[in-house]
Formats: C-alpha cells, sequence, structure tokens
C-alpha cells in the first residue's frame, strides 16, 4: 500500500508537534509496510525554477541518516513544494509577519530568530499559497496517479490540495485534523479557515482526530458525520538518549519548564501567574519558559511585573537536541494549555524522567494516566501540583518511573497500525 | 573679566554581552561578547582616540596654555584600552602629561549607583579615583556623574566625599529663566559648587553636527550670542570624533580649527574646570529636587528606568550589593562593575524603536541568576 501525504513540515525544519508527528508517523507506517510519498512545502528561497522538485530521502538533512532508518527511507519519497506557508499562523498574522520581515529587512535577534524567510517568489497572502499549493499538489497527485492508493493531508493548509488530489485522481482521501479552529483562535475563529477545514473535512472519506476532544469538536461545531470520524491518537518516537546523557543543570535549585508556542491556544498567562504563586513560598524554585510567540512580550512584560526576572527565564524558540536538553534540565513539566488537540510535548518530557503537570483539556490528557491534570484555568491548582512535585520525592519518583513505562509504550508503530487501517477502510468505502 | 569655555570630553566603551542562555546559567561565567567589544574599540581607537589626540596634541603643542580640556574615563574603557588598543591609552596618557588637560572623577562603572546605593557609589568614586592616579599619575578633583545625572541628595553625598566642584546638566526645567553660563551651588551643602552644561552648544555637536553641517563660523557665531554668563560648558561624548561622526562629516577638522577661530572672534578663553573654582563667584542654588541628567529631550531617567523591565532589571541587580561586598574576587567584582553600566538599561527601554528590549532583558537576567548564584556561594 501507498499514501500520498500532504503536511507542512518535516524535520529538520520544524516549528511544532505536526513536523514531529509526521515523522513519527511516516515512520510506523513505514514499519506497517506502507510507502508514504510525502509533500511539504518549503521556502528557503533556492528552490528551482519549476517550483517541484522530487527530493531523494538522502539529499534530506536530518540527522537519523544511520543503517537502522534506511529500511524507512526506502519506504519513503520526500518532495518540496516552493511556498511561503508557514505553519502555525492564521491569515491575519501571516500578512503581519510578511510586513515585518519585509520592514526590517530579515531582521534578526539572537533569541527569536524567525524560523521561516520570505524568498520573495511567492504570494503575500496566505490564501493564495493554499490555492497555489493546491494547485502543484494536485498536478503532481496526477503525475504520479498509479504510484499510490490513497491520499492524507494533515490540516487546513493542506485540505485543499486533497481535495484537488481526490477530484484529479478519484483516489480515496483521508484527512487528519490536528488542530481545529477553535483551539488556535478560540470563538475568534476565522471563517475562511473554517470553512476550508469544513469542506475538507466534508469532501473526506474519513475524518482522523488525534484526541476524542477534537473528535467532539468536529462533530459539533462543524456538524460532520460522526460515523466517519475516528479518534488516533498520536504517540512519540523512545529516545536514544537517557537523561544521564545529558548536561545537568547549572542551578542548584528546582527548575520547573513550559515548553511551546507562547500563544493564547497553550495558556502561558497560566503558568506566569502559577510561578508567582510558588515563588512566594519557595523563592528558590527557577521557572523557565522555552519557546516563542505573540505573547512572548507579554509574558517578559508581566515577569518582570511581578519582579521575578531573577527566577523566571526565557530561552526563546528551541529545537532538536536542546529540547531534550531542556528536558533532562527540568524537575517539572507544565502543560497548561486552554485548548490542546493533542499536545505531543508532555510525552516528549515523560520520555526523560520529568514528571508532568498537564490541562483537562488536553487530548493527552486522554492517553497518559501518570501525570497530574487540572483545570488550565485553576492557577491555584496548577501551583499546587508544581509545588508537590518540586516537594515531595515520593510523588515525583513514581510519576518519574511509571510515567516513563508509560510513554515507551505508545509507540509511533502502534498508532500507524491504526492509521493504516483506517486507510483501508477508507479504499472499502470508496471500491 | 573674558569669559571662559570649558570642554568636557567623555569616554566610555562599554562591555557588550554575549548571548547567554539559560543553559548557561549555574555553569559558564564570562558574560562579554569579546568579538565585538575588541572590534568597537579598536575601531574607537582608529577613528576616534588616535587621531583625535594627535589634534588636541597639536593645538597644544602650537597654542600652549591656552587651550585646555578636560577628560572623563570610565574604568570599563580604561581596561578595554589596556586589552585591546593600548596605544590608544598611552597617547592619552601623553596628553595628561601636558598639564593642559584635567582628568574628572566618576564612578567606575559608569553605573548609577548614586540612585541607588549610597555604599556602592562611594565605593565606585574611590575606585575610580585609585584608577586614575595610577593610570594618569593626577587626582581628580572635579566629578561629573555618569550622563551628569544629578539631584539634591546626589550633589550632598559628592560634597560629603570631599568634593568641591561637580559638573551636571543645566537643565531647562530646573533652570526655568536663568542661564547655565554661571557657577551655582548645591542647595543642601553650598560647599559643593555646579557647573552646568549648555546642552544647547554641545547638542549643536553631538546630536546635530551632520544634520545642520554646524562649522566653526556658525559655532564661534553661536558663542558670540551668549550676553550674559561667564562662563559655558561644552560637554559631549569623545567618540562623537570620528566614530559617531566618521571623518568624511567634517567633524575632525572641525575640532581641529575651532580652538583658532575661538581666538579670533570671540572673547572667550579655554579654561579647565577646576580654574573656574577660583575664578568665579556662586551666582545663585541650583535646586534639583527630583534627579536630573543629560538624556535626551526629558533629560530626567527615563532612559534607565521606569519601564518594568528596567525596574526588575535594576532592582535585581542592586539587591546584590551586600553579597558582593564581602567578595574580593577580582572577576566577581569586575563582572560586577560591567553589569551596572548604563547601557545595560538603556537597551531595556521602550522609548527608542532599537532592537528587542525583551531579548535583551532575557539575557540580561540570565546573567544576573548566574551572577547572584556567583556570590552566593561564598
Amino acid at each position: 500500500m501507498k499514501v500520498l501525504m500532504f503536511g507542512w513540515e518535516f524535520p529538520p525544519h520544524i516549528t511544532g508537534g505536526l513536523g514531529t508527528a509526521c515523522f513519527g508517523m511516516t515512520k510506523g507506517l513505514a514499519k506497517n509496510g506502507v510507502d508514504v510519498l510525502f509533500v511539504v512545502p518549503k521556502a528557503h528561497g533556492d528552490e528551482d525554477e519549476t517550483n517541484v522538485r522530487l527530493l531523494n530521502a538522502s539529499d534530506v538533512t536530518v540527522n537519523i541518516d544511520n543503517e537502522k532508518d534506511r529500511s524507512y527511507w526506502d519506504r519513503v519519497q520526500y518532495m518540496e513544494i516552493g511556498s511561503n506557508i508557514i505553519p502555525y499562523v492564521g491569515p491575519e498574522r501571516f500578512e503581519q509577519i510578511v510586513e515585518e520581515q519585509r520592514a526590517t529587512n530579515h531582521f534578526q535577534s539572537p533569541v527569536f530568530l524567525p524560523r521561516y524567510e520570505f524568498s520573495g517568489k511567492y504570494g503575500a497572502n496566505l490564501m493564495e499559497e493554499v490555492a497555489r499549493y493546491a494547485l502543484i499538489g494536485s498536478s503532481l497527485a496526477l503525475e504520479h496517479k498509479d504510484e499510490f492508493d490513497v491520499i492524507h493531508a494533515h490540516d487546513w493548509l493542506t485540505y485543499s490540495a486533497g481535495i484537488a488530489a481526490k477530484e484529479t485522481t478519484g483516489k480515496p482521501l483521508v484527512v487528519h485534523m490536528h488542530a481545529t479552529e477553535f483551539d488556535r483562535s478560540g470563538e475568534n475563529v476565522n471563517s475562511l479557515v473554517y470553512s476550508i477545514e469544513r469542506r475538507g473535512m466534508e469532501a473526506a472519506d474519513i475524518v482522523i482526530t488525534v484526541s476524542d476532544l477534537t473528535r467532539k469538536i468536529v462533530v459539533e461545531r462543524y456538524g460532520i458525520n460522526p460515523d466517519k470520524v475516528i479518534t488516533v491518537h498520536n504517540a512519540v518516537e523512545p529516545n536514544d538518549k537517557k537523561r544521564s546523557e545529558y548536561e545537568t543543570c547549572g542551578l542548584k535549585n528546582k527548575v520547573v519548564t513550559f515548553l511551546g508556542r507562547i500563544t493564547y491556544q497553550k495558556g502561558p498567562e497560566y503558568f506566569v501567574e502559577a510561578a508567582h504563586k510558588i515563588l512566594q513560598y519557595d523563592p528558590t524554585i527557577h521557572f523557565v519558559m522555552a519557546g516563542t510567540g505573540d505573547l512572548l512580550p507579554k509574558m517578559i512584560r508581566r515577569v518582570a511585573q511581578l519582579k521575578m526576572g531573577k527566577n523566571f527565564h526565557f530561552t526563546g524558540f528551541l529545537k532538536g537536541n536542546d529540547v531534550d536538553q531542556m528536558f533532562a534540565m527540568s524537575d517539572v513539566f507544565v502543560m497548561p494549555s486552554i485548548s490542546e488537540p493533542f499536545g505531543i510535548v508532555p510525552l516528549e518530557a515523560m520520555r526523560l524522567d520529568v514528571p508532568c503537570v498537564i490541562s483537562k483539556q488536553s487530548g493527552v490528557s486522554e492517553v497518559v494516566q501518570n501525570a497530574l491534570k487540572v483545570d488550565f484555568w485553576d492557577i491555584n491548582g496548577l501551583a499546587d501540583c508544581i509545588y508537590g512535585l518540586c516537594h515531595y520525592p515520593k510523588l515525583s519518583e513514581l510519576f518519574k518511573q511509571e510515567g516513563k513505562k508509560e510513554v515507551d509504550n505508545l509507540k509511533w508503530e502502534f498508532a500507524s497500525k491504526k492509521i493504516k487501517a483506517v486507510y483501508e477502510k477508507a479504499i472499502e468505502i470508496t471500491r | 573679566m573674558s569669559k571662559s569655555i570649558c570642554f568636557y570630553f567623555q569616554v566610555h566603551q562599554p562591555y557588550n554581552l554575549r548571548t547567554y542562555r539559560f543553559f548557561d546559567v549555574g555553569k559558564r561565567h564570562f558574560y562579554n561578547d569579546e568579538y565585538r567589544n575588541r572590534t568597537e574599540m579598536l575601531r574607537k581607537a582608529d577613528q576616534c582616540y588616535l587621531p583625535m589626540n594627535e589634534i588636541l596634541m597639536d593645538q597644544i603643542k602650537r597654542y600652549g596654555d591656552k587651550v585646555k580640556y578636560a577628560f572623563s574615563f570610565s574604568g570599563q574603557a580604561i581596561e578595554q584600552m589596556q586589552q585591546y588598543a593600548p596605544d590608544a591609552l598611552e597617547s592619552f596618557q601623553e596628553l595628561v602629561k601636558t598639564g593642559n588637560v584635567e582628568i574628572l572623577a566618576g564612578t567606575y562603572a559608569h553605573s548609577l549607583a548614586a540612585l541607588f546605593n549610597k555604599d556602592v557609589f562611594k565605593k565606585q568614586v574611590t575606585e575610580h579615583k585609585k584608577l586614575m592616579k595610577e593610570v594618569f599619575g593626577v587626582t581628580p578633583k572635579t566629578f561629573i556623574n555618569t550622563e551628569l545625572l544629578y539631584s539634591n541628595e546626589i550633589g550632598a553625598d559628592v560634597a560629603e566625599m570631599g568634593f568641591n566642584l561637580m559638573v551636571t546638566e543645566g537643565a531647562k526645567h530646573v533652570l526655568g529663566w536663568k542661564s547655565p553660563n554661571y557657577m551655582y551651588a548645591n542647595n543642601i551643602n553650598p560647599k559643593l559648587r555646579l557647573l552646568l552644561r549648555n546642552y544647547r552648544l554641545s547638542d549643536d555637536i553631538s546630536l546635530r553636527f551632520a544634520s545642520d553641517c554646524l562649522t566653526t563660523d556658525n559655532y564661534v557665531e553661536r558663542l558670540n550670542e551668549i550676553k550674559d554668563g561667564e562662563v559655558v560648558n561644552v560637554c559631549v561624548d569623545y567618540d562623537n570624533f570620528g566614530y559617531r561622526y566618521d571623518d568624511s562629516t567634517g567633524i575632525l577638522n572641525f575640532m581641529r580649527y575651532l580652538p583658532e577661530a575661538i581666538f579670533n572672534n570671540t572673547d572667550f578663553e579655554f579654561a579647565k574646570p577646576i580654574e573656574m573654582l577660583d575664578k568665579l563667584q556662586t551666582m545663585s542654588m541650583f535646586d534639583a529636587p527630583i534627579p536630573l541628567s543629560c538624556m535626551d529631550e526629558e533629560r530626567d531617567l527615563s532612559a534607565w528606568m521606569g519601564n518594568v523591565l528596567q525596574d526588575d532589571a535594576l532592582e535585581t541587580l542592586y539587591s546584590f550589593a551586600n553579597k558582593v561586598k564581602r567578595n574580593k574576587e577580582e572577576d566577581v567584582i569586575r563582572d560586577w562593575n560591567a553589569l551596572q553600566d548604563a547601557n545595560h538599561f538603556y537597551s531595556l527601554c521602550t522609548k527608542y524603536s532599537n532592537v528587542s528590549p525583551y531579548d535583551y532583558y532575557i539575557n540580561y537576567m540570565n546573567i544576573l541568576t548566574d551572577f547572584n548564584e556567583r556570590v552566593s556561594n561564598k
């Protein structure tokens, strides 16, 4: 079986969970005997003129190019389409970013490096980009018509491409909801985005959601027929390096970490306020907020205003090894997301023996047992959990051991098996 | 009686901080961007210190006692000259040897300590005095605070340290109708006399040199417009000459020919600030209950204080004062000084559209966290 997959990011150029998820998923699919033709937008300014480029997997600079992965790369073909699509950015913010980058002429600050640069060749309007991606995607699909059995599109930016590919080739379409517009924007949904999401799900033969939480939103807010919506929880790859192999923290005190995009959806405010509460009882604890996003300046101002700059640190955007390094230095990981369709980060933390506090409003809380769960708005509860994990070693020891065991069983191999079953079902429906 | 003109040149070069990540805290204790520090110092030496010193030296040789200047050096500038540009420091020493140059006292670290901690302030003044004695062989007698920072209390503290003369900003909002061109006195301790910077004639050089296409003729004309007053104090950063305004703007030539123009077309005489003590009578009290400085249009503290980032950084920094006091380690003291540089807080300012103050805050606070660990463990 072979699948044509439309994504929007892939390691090493990643900004969030989706790239990591896609990587794990394709790896898991390969193990289950599914071949993948992966298409991603790319904007590095050095694409060739035809805008379509077929890359041999070995050209991709992912540092997993060892023997073990050879079999994986044999099953995955990777393509890039020249485009300015930026992950996790809505149409309004997209325009802003384009403007900013034009104005500041690739302004580079040491901590907040822009993740994506504009080559200037492509449109400055996200919707145009989505349409362009769809156009190129469908022609690409037609070209490779005989090579795949099913189309798999990740998140709304690629849905138009998925629909177009389905229309030109007649192959079944599976769309994957990693996040809904309601997760990203609260109640202020962008109606264009909403309608693309909805159209994608209506056109799809099967919709995969990353959690029951997301499934509920898809059914209730988008009116999708519940019979064709299937939940497949995300997973995480076990990592090779143990916690003890990383550098230890230079501080002798406890370190509590928040790691993620600093945006409304992730609830960074609650972390800052909880930190303030905790510091009044234990002024030795240090807090780290890793990541970047539109709320970062506001968080920095708030931290300074609460006079806790001495104990509260920002790292800017982290990727790759730095993420794991950060976990290895942490004693508690906190994810106070307001709305998190899945939220893979706690799993990555647990992998490195970090006890977690996660919000009940996250998909990951459906699958993880060995973590403390609170409502995101409950600052006192959050503070209490963090304080407890810092001060009661028995509790944190338990979470470390059990959490690690638990997360080691949440493998992509198993999740991909379910996805493969979804493909089979989709093929059967359309036959 | 002829009128006097005093030129004050401030020489400062901050230590630029490197990108200091949270991962470095507790592990790596070097904070400086060595490459940038060295490059900047070498550029300043080549474009400003060496050529300007040569110009001033020529003037002194030519006119003898008729030309006089005053210099203030920060500890960081001296340290970095010693490290990267010893030839520049040597040429300053030559200038001082002529006796036509007065060395001013100040804070070692170009700091705002006067506002936050009297002990630290005093210590820095003592350290600075010691450094000037070591490097130039003179004991400075006139005091000039970081960016002319002044208030009645600061003046009283300075008087307590044994100074009789201090230079500060002739801020319009304090002076009102009064002229900056006289000698004033501190109104808590009138023993301390004050010379006030003439901001118009100073900013003509430091802010408007290029945009106004300033020439010696213009400048002399403006000097001659001053009908009242006894002393004009022109106080500018030394790096304006050749560094901020490069040679192509003509600023080096401006300074080269300025004395001649002043001698020929005005009745002003060059003077060292300290000479004013004997020459002039105090005209009136100078009442500054609220601290002032020479910064920006506001002439206040808002370049360094006021937003939450600055206030948190400053408060955290000076909360270490007692811990550092007990510490005798050389590198701790050097870092402690470097971290107090007013430029850090200027970089945290959100008044200007400069590079992100948020980045700067993150970096600076990470360093303070590490510094705190170092001094707390002792």
